[in-house]
């Protein structure tokens, strides 16, 4: 049945994979002076599926001159450049119109990066990208933000739910009653049977947190406005963290036998010139798939009810909104059960990877 | 490709802000979850082993009662025989001796009558032998006025008696 599961999902993250590298091959090819009467949806969602220095909330058209203004949440932007600290807020930018300078330093917004200006000015290569330097970005961007504001949903969800424990009430109510069979879930379900009994223990604040942190994140993704509509787990650096970790524990727990299957193979010497290479990529692929299939999943859900909702826009008529509609409803309902999947997936595979690693013999 | 470039600063966030979430939450949300249910899980299974033991207990009691209930009712019979016995035992007591008080008292009944019998025929007796002696008398009177009868009467007589 697991393995049922494991390869239904590795199917699921291949389609969506190619898929999104269908659209990213796409959006290089269009030309943004093109006719502005063709609405280009790829621009519009790999804004919304990347991350920004603006949390965007929505645009106002100037009734004079017709001009529209994006209306965002300024964030704070902390910038290290040639061993200089540079704190300030992104409406300085003024959404890209302007460069920020801050002493000997200026700086400049184009596409949501932020590039240092030397004595050249800012240039453009012929696949029209910026050849400037990049600062070291350590900006509170919007998934910096989303990713605060998770951690305390997170921290306010399950504090006062452990204090209704101390209290001495074991019955559990409300939102208790609701989390509490999940928390269990994790720990017998999860833990329990791929760890071993003697050592899941010792990981389930791990898992729980994983598995928690995914679920909210990628609900919290799905909500298309303030404070949801970040697309914090179905970014790569987010879920390369959190499979990394699960690559610090396996490694760091892994036992005389696991290290002992990598490090001496049980194949004649000869052999081990490849054998040990084929190992140390094992023990990589693992958190590597972690990171992607999240990545993948996520992302495809966003740019899919992104399309969806483009639409209407591409053949510009609101007849097609019902359609529109009855297929993101039907999507936002997919996703949900993903978000959750996912998050089950990332937590079992967790558990999986680090039972083979902590297991003595086999 | 900005789509997986994973970019520095949301790498360095997100390890940090997932380390603090990670500590906070263990130290202030699964700890006090997990021992809380593992405590309400031995508790229920402590409930459950005492309303076995209360179970086993009852059973014992009620097999105790059971063998009291037994040995009441053997003691129930046991008293009610004897009861039994004695009541016999006593009615025939007692009957033997209405039959000795009864035969006591038909015995002196008996010898009272006897005795009143022979008082009354003393009495009848004396009634008799003064009669006849008045009779005789009179018969005398009248008999031996003339000397033909008194001779044929005394004839009779010693006819009538036989002198050896």
């Amino acid at each position: 049945m697991k393995k049922l599961y494991l390869f239904i999902s590795v199917l699921f993250f291949s389609l969506t994979v190619y898929s999104t590298e269908e659209i990213v091959s796409n959006e290089e090819t269009h030309d943004k002076s093109d006719n502005e009467a063709a609405f280009d949806p790829t621009p519009m969602i790999m804004h919304h599926v990347n991350d920004s220095h603006n949390w965007h909330l929505f645009d106002l058209t100037d009734k004079e001159s017709g001009k529209v203004h994006p209306v965002s949440i300024p964030l704070p932007v902390i910038l290290i450049y040639n061993g200089h600290l540079d704190i300030f807020l992104s409406s300085k930018f003024h959404h890209g119109e302007t460069s920020v300078k801050k002493e000997d330093r200026e700086y400049v917004l184009y596409h949501d990066k932020i590039y240092a200006i030397e004595e050249t000015g800012f240039q453009l290569n012929e696949e029209h990208h910026p050849t400037n330097p990049k600062p070291w970005d350590f900006s509170i961007t919007k998934n910096v933000t989303a990713l605060l504001l998770s951690a305390f949903l997170l921290l306010a969800v399950f504090i006062p739910m452990a204090r209704k424990y101390k209290k001495g009430t074991l019955v559990p109510s409300g939102l208790q009653g609701f989390l509490e069979p999940i928390v269990l879930f994790i720990k017998e379900d999860i833990a329990e049977p791929n760890i071993g009994k003697h050592n899941y223990q010792k990981f389930l604040p791990y898992l729980l947190t994983a598995f928690f942190f995914i679920w909210f994140n990628n609900m919290l993704g799905l909500i298309p406005f303030f404070p949801g509509g970040a697309n914090l787990t179905g970014n790569i650096a987010v879920t390369m963290t959190l499979a990394f970790f699960t690559l610090i524990l396996t490694s760091m727990n892994g036992s005389k036998t696991y290290w002992g299957h990598v490090f001496t193979p049980p194949v004649p010497k000869w052999l081990w010139i490849i054998m040990i290479p084929v190992e140390l990529i094992g023990v990589l692929s693992k958190p590597f798939a972690l990171m992607i299939r999240l990545f993948a999943n996520i992302t495809a859900g966003h740019i899919i009810v992104l399309s969806l909702v483009s639409l209407i826009f591409i053949f510009k008529t609101v007849w097609i909104s019902p359609a529109s509609i009855i297929l993101v409803l039907f999507m936002d309902v997919l996703e949900l059960l993903v978000a959750l999947l996912q998050a089950y997936i990332f937590t079992l595979l967790s558990a999986l990877f680090i039972g083979l690693a902590v297991q003595e013999h086999h | 490709m900005d789509l997986v470039t994973p970019a520095i600063g949301l790498v360095f966030w997100t390890v940090l802000i997932f380390l603090i979430l990670l500590v906070l939450l263990k130290v202030f949300a699964w700890k006090p979850i997990l021992n809380a249910v593992n405590e309400r899980n031995e508790s229920i299974q402590e409930a459950l082993a005492a309303a076995d033991r209360a179970k086993e207990e009852m059973i014992k009691l009620q097999a105790d009662n059971e063998l009291v209930l037994k040995e009441a009712r053997i003691e129930r019979d046991k008293i009610l025989k004897e009861a039994r016995d004695l009541k016999d035992k006593t009615i025939a007591e007692a009957k033997v001796q209405a039959k000795l008080e009864a035969e006591i008292l038909i015995t002196s009944a008996k010898n009272a009558i006897q005795n009143e019998k022979r008082a009354a025929i003393n009495q009848i007796k004396n009634e008799v032998a003064t009669l006849s002696v008045l009779i005789a008398e009179k018969i005398l009177d009248k008999e031996l006025g003339n000397k033909a009868d008194q001779k044929t009467l005394i004839e009779d007589m010693l006819n009538k008696t036989n002198i050896n």
